[in-house]
């Protein structure tokens, strides 16, 4: 077992993480608890059956204030985040101007200001750039001294609800200002699990007593990245740094949805150009889901073959699906490959492993819509 | 039952009579959490001790084991395929990975005994 490097930094759930057995790991600067006792299969599990609560608070997160916020983001994402009313939430992403990713994001309209939450390995470099690109009058707030908790799985809206009356009501990519049990939140109807589910930002000081008033309720377990990671897989969910980087175009990444209509008509966005090219001749290559036969897992860097031929591209991110029961993985093929039913081999250690391609998400979404 | 011997990669070795038979420890299974596939070695197959003879997949990450003896691989634990979680639930039984006939049994000697290998343990943690 590595030993943890001291100079990690911590959460404010890092003494209850210990205090319930977690195994921690390093992950972006972060001492974060890859899984508890009960193990990551248990824990991926049991979030599908009821309800797993993770810390996220490694995630960055921050709030943008000021006349033309969204007119200022806009700038770096090909969004339509001017576009998303107040209440609502939605994916986006920061664009190089490549036209690689540079991040994927959430941001929520709460009326006076956008709320923004990025991944924890590219938090800096997203602020610097969103801070960079801001006019006079808008000012990024970044909100350090929050923690964020993500509440999971088919029964987390009805364990909820009986301590947070002000969300019944709220739908996928709805957003709130709700107290829980008398901690005032930031709650929005999403995740990275395809359950239904929230994330709930609240002070890093109320982190605790808040984490333990969830775990207290019958049918909650916490859950660490193990079973975070497994889970995004099923749903077919993208990894930054895996399965998008600055290399990769968000026609590539087949996230081309995350594109605003208006923006697809001035392509007033970073890296529009490859974008459009893309569009209007096809890319080099796309994201598919793979479905490796058997029970043997892929995992990322792995080798994508034509049927005893060469190579046409490489796993992102690849393992076992406990719900799926069976292994799973995404990758990039050339477009000739990416039809679902394409036979091809993963080279797992040098032996061919047969594999199809196959739809995305392996596990259906179960939002509330 | 014959005493087990144990490698700085948390594989054990239990000799009965002129065949050892290897598998992972208890440590290493509750590192690498849920075991849902391994890979055996060929029967037949030489090995050198140290050689990199089997796999096994935990749903985060893959592992190699390790021969810890030289030796010819006679029998693996064909059962593992349709019930890998075996390794997990009783990694030093029914969990057996495969078994060698050593080239010199004399090796099994040099290896850690239970007490010393639970130290080692112990200066990891």
């Amino acid at each position: 077992m590595a030993e943890l490097n001291e100079t990690l930094l911590e959460t404010p759930l890092a003494a209850l993480h210990r205090r319930l057995g977690a195994r921690m790991v390093p992950f972006a600067g972060y001492a974060m608890p890859v899984q508890y006792p009960a193990g990551i299969m248990a824990e991926h599990l049991h979030c599908r059956a009821s309800a797993a609560l993770f810390d996220v608070s490694h995630m960055g997160q921050a709030e943008l204030v000021g006349e033309g916020a969204a007119a200022a983001l806009e700038q770096l994402t090909p969004a339509d985040v001017k576009g998303l009313k107040p209440g609502r939430q939605r994916y986006g992403l920061l664009t190089t101007m490549a036209g690689g990713i540079f991040d994927d994001f959430m941001v929520a309209n709460f009326g006076d200001r956008l709320f923004l939450v990025v991944n924890a390995s590219r938090k800096a470099e997203d602020f610097a750039l969103i801070e960079a690109a801001l006019p006079a009058g808008v000012r990024l707030r970044r909100l350090p001294d929050r923690a964020l908790l993500a509440l999971q799985g088919p029964k987390a809206a009805e364990l909820l609800a009986p301590m947070a009356p002000d969300l019944a009501g709220l739908s996928f990519l709805g957003v709130a200002e709700a107290s829980i049990g008398g901690i005032p939140a930031l709650v929005s109807r999403s995740g990275y699990t395809g359950e239904d589910g929230f994330e709930i930002s609240i002070p890093a000081g109320e982190a605790e007593r808040f984490a333990e008033m969830l775990l207290a309720l019958p049918g909650v377990a916490p859950a660490g990245l193990g079973a975070r990671d497994s889970l995004r897989l099923e749903a077919g969910l993208c990894l930054y740094g895996n399965d998008i980087d600055e290399t990769t175009s968000p026609v590539e990444a087949g996230l081309t949805w995350t594109i605003g209509k208006r923006r697809r008509m001035d392509w007033d966005f970073p890296g529009a150009e490859r974008v459009r090219e893309e569009l209007a001749n096809g890319p080099k290559r796309l994201r598919v889901g793979l479905r490796p036969e058997g029970r043997q897992p892929a995992r990322g860097h792995t080798p994508i073959h034509l049927p005893g031929g060469e190579q046409v591209g490489e796993v992102t991110s690849g393992g076992f699906g406990p719900s799926l029961n069976g292994p799973m993985a995404m990758g990039y093929v050339a477009p000739a490959q990416a039809r679902d039913g394409t036979a091809l081999e993963l080279m797992v250690r040098g032996k061919p492993l047969p594999a199809r391609v196959a739809p995305m998400p392996f596990i259906p979404h179960r939002y509330a819509r | 039952m014959a005493e087990m011997r144990y490698t700085k990669d948390h594989e054990w070795v239990r000799l009965e009579g002129d065949i050892a038979t290897i598998g992972i420890t208890d440590h290493a299974q509750n590192a690498l959490g849920d075991v849902v596939f391994v890979e055996l070695p060929e029967v037949g197959r030489e090995v050198t001790a140290g050689e990199a003879c089997a796999v096994v997949e935990s749903v985060k990450a893959a592992s190699d084991v390790y021969a810890p003896i030289a030796g010819r691989v006679v029998e693996v634990n064909g059962a593992l395929a349709d019930d890998p979680g075996t390794i997990n639930r009783e990694p030093t039984g029914e969990g057996w990975f495969f078994r060698l006939e050593p080239k010199d049994k004399a090796e099994i000697a040099g290896l850690m005994d239970e007490a010393a290998y639970h130290a080692f343990v112990e200066s990891q943690a």
